[in-house]
């Protein structure tokens, strides 16, 4: 989700000034980006060597941390926001993740691939796993170890308590409020305690 | 350099008529904004980087990090490399005279701890013209004075860069430390810490300090893969995992070929190492403990530091292990410092710190890359 168009959608999730945390912050491109475009300081948290190479290379904070160890290095409510970009899909405890990334941060933007989306639908109907930009691995060598979609999300903010401020889709660089579980490749949720 | 004026320690004593030991690289530039400090650890000293004229290996102890388009770049940065206050590789320490005895110091050398040699690096830079490094740079008891630095002085510190350091020591690694100064302190050689002028050296003790302090140096891993059960007697004919050599079924020989190695580090450590500035050392290192002053909280004792940092440890290294590093990187979170953090998967140990990783190089690159924009801005 590299695209600069959904990226912007999201950073406007994000108000001017805030104070950040990014949780597997990939290249640091979000976070140098908002930085940037809107004032804001903060760290991002990524495993990857070479991802946490390019965040150095970039200037933007990191912290190499595997985010299934959890978030204890940070106190309550030390982050006006905490970022999830397409990060829940590859964690083990993605429920205690979510739990914690509202505890850390006032708020919480996720955003992660919408497998209900009407391509990926159409192709599990035809009897296979979809391949697509937005998924572009083959079933058997994905780095993601779950699929869930915009209408899952919903169900397990309610679950664990979570206040859905806001929630809708993106496709093609653009925002999608109607129907977005079936029309949008992306689900962006933002949620608070 | 030569420093008449009294440094106050924190024991209370204090220190006259000392000198410290230093190399610089690189050319200061017009703002002399572009000062980059490398504080040693326990058996380095003020030569980090660069080879002596004529002299075969000679590079300093941190040439692969350190040099002309090294990662710390001394194209474009103004390197220094200081000797600490008694250590022994020429600034003053326990083989020098005290000024006020006219005898050597031998164990009348004081007790300096991470802040005092702190303090006289502070006054060396005074006398170099240089108010604010760039950054301050050192690993494991290095790093120590680098976050030292950056409480002690915050106003004269831009970055600090911690490598394979803790903001205390456990009681393990003072255990550690204890052995090794029971080895020197129980030769009798050692004669009380006098013992130049009985014109030996307490080489036994040095030998089993340095064995030790090796082992701990080393992860289980690498020690394996090197030496593994292989036998001196077999060397060279197999390979570590074949090796089947006969046994020489005895207690005292080299047996196997990890004893050769710590025998052989051993060895070369105690022809060239003082016995006094090891017991020294090592007990900068058990005293340093910052969080001390504030009922333990290092959140609450970093709260002076505003330098960036950025901290590296080595997965391996159970000396100075990550969680120690992470324990500073969330005191600065807590302090909402600029702080990155990078956990390098390597095999070697707390070693690694002194090693080619290319991950940890190219990090510390990238680092010094966006050090020298501020400083050029």
């Amino acid at each position: 989700m590299s695209d600069s168009a959904t990226m912007e959608t999201i950073a406007r999730l994000v108000p001017p000034g805030s104070r950040v945390l990014d949780l597997g912050c990939g290249d640091g491109a979000m976070l140098a980006y908002l930085k940037e475009a809107r004032r804001c300081t903060g760290y991002g948290i990524e495993i990857d060597d070479a991802n946490v190479l390019a965040c150095a290379q970039r200037g933007v904070n990191v912290i190499q941390l595997n985010l299934d160890e959890g978030l204890s290095l940070f106190d309550d409510a030390t982050f006006d926001v905490v970022l999830q970009i397409d990060t829940l899909q590859h964690l083990r405890n993605a429920e205690v993740m979510l739990r914690e990334t509202v505890r850390v941060g006032r708020i919480g933007v996720l955003a992660f691939p919408n497998f209900a989306h009407w391509p990926n639908r159409l192709s599990v109907l035809r009897g296979r796993m979809p391949v697509t930009r937005r998924l572009p691995y083959q079933w058997y060598d994905t780095p993601n170890i779950r699929v869930g979609t915009h209408a899952d999300l919903a169900l397990l903010a309610q679950r664990s308590n979570l206040r859905v401020l806001d929630s809708f889709g993106i496709e093609g660089g653009k925002t999608i409020r109607f129907a977005p579980n079936l029309r949008a490749g992306t689900s962006v949720y933002t949620l608070s305690r | 350099m030569h420093f008449a004026a009294v440094l106050p320690l924190q024991s209370g004593a204090q220190i006259r008529d000392y000198a410290l030991s230093f190399e610089t690289y690189g050319r200061l530039n017009a703002d002399r904004s572009n000062a980059v400090l490398i504080c040693h650890a326990l058996n380095a000293s003020h030569h980090v980087a660069g080879v002596y004229a004529g002299q075969e290996k000679s590079e300093g102890w941190w040439d692969n990090m350190i040099g002309p388009g090294k990662p710390l770049d001394t194209d474009h940065f103004f390197v220094i490399g200081v000797n600490n206050l008694g250590s022994c590789f020429g600034s003053t320490g326990p083989m020098h005279i005290n000024p006020d005895t006219g005898r050597v110091y031998g164990a009348d050398f004081p007790v300096v701890t991470v802040e005092d040699w702190v303090n006289a690096q502070a006054r060396l830079l005074d006398a170099l013209g240089i108010q604010t490094l760039a950054a301050v740079m050192g690993g494991s008891l290095g790093g120590m004075q680098a976050l030292s630095w950056t409480l002690q002085y915050p106003q004269r510190v831009r970055h600090a860069v911690v490598v394979a350091s803790a903001p205390n020591l456990t009681a393990e690694n003072i255990a550690f430390n204890e052995v090794a100064r029971r080895a020197i302190v129980t030769d009798p050689d050692f004669h009380g810490g006098h013992f130049y002028e009985h014109g030996v050296i307490p080489k036994r003790g040095l030998r089993i300090a340095r064995m030790i302090g090796h082992i701990t140096y080393l992860s289980d891993d690498v020690m394996n893969e090197k030496f593994g059960r292989q036998l001196r007697s077999a060397l060279g004919q197999e390979t570590a995992a074949t090796s089947v050599g006969a046994y020489l079924f005895s207690t005292q020989e080299v047996e196997f070929q990890i004893e050769s190695y710590l025998r052989h580090q051993g060895d070369k450590f105690a022809e060239y190492f003082d016995a006094n500035t090891y017991l020294l050392i090592t007990r900068a290192l058990d005293y340093f403990d910052p969080a001390r002053d504030h009922g333990g909280d290092l959140g609450l004792a970093l709260a002076s530091a505003t330098s960036k940092f950025l901290l590296v440890s080595f997965t391996t290294d159970w000396r100075f292990a990550p969680k120690r590093s992470r324990e500073i990187v969330k005191a600065l979170l807590d302090n909402r410092r600029d702080v990155s953090y990078a956990e390098i998967d390597a095999p070697h140990g707390h070693d690694a710190f002194l090693l080619d990783d290319p991950r940890y190089l190219k990090l510390v690159r990238s680092y010094f890359d966006g050090v020298l924009k501020e400083v050029a801005a």
